[in-house]
């Protein structure tokens, strides 16, 4: 019998290497897809469903992978963009006080993109920390209806700081450049975004398949029971929700960017819930579902748009469909029959 | 002699909304013995077990462990000073494989460590001695199997291979042997008695032929108090005890 333990470590060993083929596979195809596809289709529109994709795949780390459902995710991808275009196009740091009109500020002038983004980021994941220490305590719904409510605050504050200009937002974001190559060619900012992308994809993939990752998904599978083995779970989960946020920044500050504004519509509820949909559309706690499911959304947002508000009745309709007859979505559902975890 | 006792509590005590679930329990468990907890159903044992790794706070009283004062620990960190639990229904990682499960445990090695930079490859240096403990609870043939796969007797099996990898110096067994066939039983019980060997294992169990092979010593709770303590053979002859389990129906 002690003979067979070897084996069984020997097959594990095996096992392992298979699951990282197929994603290998399947991230060449994804990639070769992204490189050609600026060449048949308008960039701008790949890059925002870029940056969608990115953002639903952020959001997937924490519902997918720990099971934590937040409904407030739009506040980290619409705060970043904010920071972002304002320091890309103002560059100003200015914390003076409204009514008696004194207190620090700095003007530096317009940031490199690079930095701009970086900067957004941070302030996603400092976000991300207030925000998760708040609400990491509370199970299932209270966790989602905290999130939703301190997004709602997150969303007042942009309504009424003045470096985002309430409703008008932030317009003509400039690109800059990057290495002496002008951003402001729509080809070379999608290449950038494609980078960007990739990274956080990868970054996202590493995530999941680390000892880290590990432990986040015995969390999910019994929470009671990580405990008993002697994990903080609340420290686990405030992790992945700050990786998640900052991630979540990377997609808002990068989409910013590359849409050359910053508006409302990025904090708003509503785009937390489009998140949801695109996750659950592609396939929940699938690596390659989050992605599908945002082009999916954008791009029956773009193509559908004539219809005008008969849009948001058709993803209504979409939704239901999909949640009734294939509830792992659509890269869950091919997992399945091909027998692969994408 | 103090230090003989691994576990200690004072007067514990737990109200739910004024109903009071477990009242004045002064519990001591020697080191290296099994120590069965029983009683009728919702006497309040699994509270007890509860309380004891702090997955509940005690409405009053105290928890010694080792010497020291728990009753304000993390559960986590009660776990990390060696004292695990198992649960009455079965707590397995159900999506992960018997031998992730384990190694989920053993991976504690490292300490808590939130490196999501680093391939889960570093996990591999933890197959052979998962392994071996899915060997010693006879689920070598299940080490690929996802758990919720697993039949039931085999998952708790897979539970107590999981509790031995963190070598915990005492055990909490909610009913191990619950809803298993005799076949199980016997093996659980073999093994329960084998790991019993290097550790303190207080055990609650329902199945009395099982708790009088194994238990070195016996503490009946009947509505949140203990009733009786004491070897099997005191236990079992004392009156108010066969009254307390013909009451309720055994
Ligand atoms: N969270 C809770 N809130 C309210 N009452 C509770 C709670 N947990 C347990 N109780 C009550 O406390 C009493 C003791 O329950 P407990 O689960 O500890 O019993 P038990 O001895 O483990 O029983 P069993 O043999 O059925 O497992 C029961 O009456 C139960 O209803
Ligand atoms: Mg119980």
């Amino acid at each position: 019998m002690s003979a067979a333990a070897p084996a069984a470590a020997a097959q594990a060993a095996i096992a392992a290497p298979d699951a990282a083929r197929d994603f290998r596979i399947a991230f060449a195809i994804m990639t070769a897809l992204l490189i050609a596809a600026p060449f048949v289709v308008y960039p701008v529109f790949l890059m925002q469903a870029l940056c969608f994709a990115l953002f639903a795949c952020a959001f997937n780390l924490l519902i997918g992978y720990v099971g934590l459902l937040s409904f407030g995710h739009a506040m980290f991808m619409g705060f970043a963009g904010y920071i972002a275009a304002h320091l890309a196009k103002v560059g100003s740091i200015d914390f003076t006080l409204p009514l008696i009109g004194v207190g620090p500020h700095w003007r530096f002038g317009p940031l490199p993109p690079l930095v701009a983004i970086a900067a957004g980021v941070v302030c996603s994941a400092l976000l991300g920390l207030l925000v998760g220490a708040l609400a990491i305590r509370r199970q299932g719904i209270y966790f989602a209806m905290i999130t939703l409510a301190l997004a709602q605050m997150v969303y007042f504050f942009c309504l009424q700081a003045p470096f985002t200009h309430g409703e008008d937002g932030i317009q003509s974001v400039p690109r800059g450049k990057l290495l002496g190559i002008d951003l402001s060619v729509d080809l070379s900012m999608y290449f950038f975004v494609l980078a960007i992308f990739l990274t956080g994809f990868l970054l996202i993939y590493r995530i999941i398949h680390s000892p880290f990752g590990e432990v986040l998904k015995a969390i999910r599978e019994n929470e009671a029971r990580a405990v008993s083995l002697g994990y903080s779970v609340d420290r686990y989960k405030l992790a992945a929700f700050v990786l998640s946020a900052a991630l979540s920044g990377l997609a808002g500050a990068t989409k910013s960017l590359a849409m050359q504004n910053a508006s409302l519509t990025d904090v708003h509820w509503s785009m937390s819930g489009e998140v949801v949909l695109m996750t659950l559309i592609g396939g929940l706690g699938t690596i390659f579902g989050p992605v599908v499911g945002a082009f999916v959304i954008i791009a029956m947002l773009q193509y559908l748009s004539p219809f005008g508000q008969w849009v948001t009745i058709m993803q209504g309709v979409i939704f239901v469909v999909c949640v009734l007859a294939f509830r792992r979505g659509v890269i869950g559902e091919l997992a399945a029959v091909w027998r692969k975890s994408l | 002699m103090a230090g003989d006792i691994i576990l200690r509590t004072q007067k514990l005590t737990r109200e739910f909304k004024g109903f009071v679930a477990v009242e004045d329990v002064d519990l001591s468990i020697r080191r290296g013995t099994i120590h069965a907890l029983i009683g009728p159903n919702g006497a309040g044992k699994t509270t007890c077990f509860n309380l004891l790794t702090k997955f509940l706070a005690p409405t009053r009283g105290q928890i010694f462990y080792k010497d020291r004062d728990i009753t304000a620990a993390q559960p986590a960190a009660v776990a990390r000073m060696g004292l695990v639990r198992s649960f009455q229904i079965s707590a397995v990682f159900p999506h992960l494989t018997a031998l992730e499960n384990v190694r989920v445990a053993l991976q504690r090695e490292r300490g808590e460590s939130f490196d999501f930079w680093r391939s889960r490859r570093v996990l591999a240096q933890w197959n052979d001695r998962a392994a071996a403990l899915l060997d010693e609870v006879g689920l070598t043939e299940f080490a690929q199997t996802p758990a919720v796969n697993m039949p039931y007797g085999r998952k708790r099996a897979l539970e107590i291979a999981t509790t031995l990898a963190l070598e915990p110096e005492m055990m909490l067994l909610d009913e191990p042997m619950a809803g298993m066939g005799h076949e199980d039983i016997d093996r659980v019980a073999a093994l329960i008695k084998k790991i019993a060997a290097q550790r303190t294992i207080l055990m609650v169990e329902h199945n009395l032929s099982v708790v009088a092979n194994l238990s070195d010593r016996i503490t009946v709770l009947t509505r949140g108090r203990i009733l009786a303590e004491g070897d099997y053979a005191t236990v079992s002859s004392d009156p108010r005890v066969q009254q307390a389990y013909m009451g309720s129906g055994h």
